[in-house]
């Protein structure tokens, strides 16, 4: 994998760093006016989702990462691997389960997810930013009260639970925003 | 510009225009100059001109030639310098005043930061103070840069590259930036005085301790603004740091750089004492304007340039 130097420090940038494959965040170069100029940069280490802050000595290299992302279509879960296919070339990626993590509750099938594959390897799953999935179990309340008082909790079919307004019924399509976890609205089927 | 000019104007201070481009550039192991080549010079030859990286050389040839006080306000360039603070075509003010020391200088930053920017009056912390104040350690003394080398070795973002570093100058520069400069109070502007000896710079020894040298920066809203000298007058003293940068650079694997023989030659000649300061005129006009990027004082910046 190549070198980077620290003047070719940017934004979204992958770099090893403690042995682990980071994506540079924000890059600062200081240059005091006489004196050695460095860059402090905030990376986010790709397997711990860590946010961390670095110096280095303007000039320095360091070491890239060989990390990629792709847009996958997910499959089925073989109960070890979650199964992967890139709709283009029809090429499979099996997914652990650390590497699929939260993403678990969001996941549904054909959805394009976000792979980041490291050394080959996946090592993330970002599910899409919007999901819909049926609800399965959920109090049954009173129809046609909305007068939102914070809602009620909602099992939907992958597991995940939401907290959903006090009118969505059992057997009802959802959409969640998978980055909060929040109800979004109800969906027409 | 006309409030700066102005200042000047009202202390008799003349203003001069000297050359952007010169044969010799800058020792100094933390500036590179862009370079310019010219296909043919007065004697038929190519030749490689160096574009300024402050008009300091040429203003202390005026001055030893003509012994008056001068001000230039002019772009200069300096390579590899890009980011908020940082253009690598930018325009620096630069003002010599003969017979005045360090602090009568200081004195007349503070008024032209009053007139432009509404500042409250400088007020001075040495180099030493600084550190003891904001790290209880003595950045001139072995056992206090020892202590400020292990602050650093204790801090997470530093750690990896400190484990390898042993140039006192780059510790005590790295421990300034991040541990003195962020406490700093910044609605007043702040004269960092007596910058250690081995960072002098242009600049004389103090005569009380030589430990130290008549170097001072001014720190205002969280942004080095200017760095001023009691200036060096030895002509072989000169000679011999410009010597000295040039062995340290061939040390580090950078460039050695020509020497201004010029300007030693007119410190043989006389430079009278003074003292003289540059100061970063975007940056004045960001203070003034509450910009957060040098971008928005620039009419296009390197990105768009």
């Amino acid at each position: 994998m190549a070198n980077y130097s620290t003047n070719e420090f940017k934004g979204g940038l992958k770099i090893m760093q403690d042995g682990e494959p980071c994506s540079i965040v924000e890059n600062e170069m200081v240059k005091p006016g006489k004196g050695q100029a460095f860059n402090r940069v905030k990376i986010r280490k790709l397997i711990s989702g860590k946010v961390v802050e670095k110096t280095f000595k303007s000039g320095e290299s360091v070491e890239g990462a060989d990390v990629i992302e792709l847009e996958l279509a997910y499959l089925y879960n073989d109960g070890e691997f979650w199964h992967f296919m890139n709709n283009e070339t029809f090429e499979q990626v099996p997914a652990d389960a650390k590497a699929v993590a939260d993403a678990e509750k969001w996941l549904v099938e054909q959805d394009v997810c976000t792979l980041t594959l490291w050394e080959g390897n996946p090592i993330n799953v970002q599910p899409p930013n919007f999901v819909e999935l049926e609800v399965t179990e959920t109090d049954p309340g009173l129809k046609g009260d909305t007068a939102g008082t914070g809602g009620k909790p909602a099992t939907l079919s992958t597991g995940a639970v939401v907290r959903v307004p006090l009118f969505v019924q059992i057997g009802e399509v959802i959409k969640v925003d998978t980055r909060s976890g929040e109800y979004v609205s109800r969906v027409q089927k | 510009m006309g409030q700066v000019r102005q200042f000047f104007e009202q202390r008799d201070v003349l203003e001069v225009d000297t050359p952007t481009l010169a044969r010799a550039g800058v020792t100094d192991l933390y500036l590179e100059n862009l370079t310019s080549r010219l296909a043919a010079g007065a004697d038929g030859q190519p030749m490689t001109l160096h574009l300024q990286t402050s008009p300091e050389f040429a203003l202390k040839r005026l001055i030893a030639q003509h012994h008056i006080d001068v001000y230039q306000l002019s772009h200069v360039f300096r390579d590899d310098e890009i980011g908020r603070f940082h253009n690598p075509e930018f325009s620096l003010l630069e003002w010599y005043r003969l017979g005045l020391d360090t602090q009568q200088l200081i004195q007349e930053i503070s008024e032209l930061l009053t007139e432009t920017t509404a500042a409250p009056p400088v007020q001075a912390l040495s180099y030493q103070q600084a550190f003891i104040h904001y790290c209880e350690a003595d950045p001139l003394t072995a056992d206090g840069i020892a202590a400020i080398h292990q602050q650093l070795l204790a801090r997470d973002d530093t750690q990896q590259w400190m484990q390898q570093e042993s140039d006192t100058d780059t510790i005590l520069q790295v421990a300034f930036n991040l541990l003195v400069e962020p406490r700093l109070d910044e609605k007043t502007p702040i004269a960092i005085t007596n910058f250690p000896a081995s960072q002098a710079a242009l600049a004389q020894l103090s005569e009380d301790d030589p430990r130290v040298a008549h170097r001072f920066e001014i720190y205002y809203q969280g942004v080095e603004l200017a760095n001023g000298y009691k200036e060096l007058t030895d002509a072989t003293a000169q000679q011999q740091r410009f010597e000295h940068d040039n062995r340290r650079r061939q040390e580090q694997g950078k460039p050695v750089k020509q020497l201004d023989f010029a300007l030693i030659e007119a410190l043989k000649h006389g430079l009278p004492d003074c003292s003289g300061v540059a100061l970063g005129f975007d940056r004045l006009l960001m203070i003034a304007l509450g910009a957060k990027h040098i971008k928005e004082v620039l009419p296009f910046s390197i990105e768009s340039c």
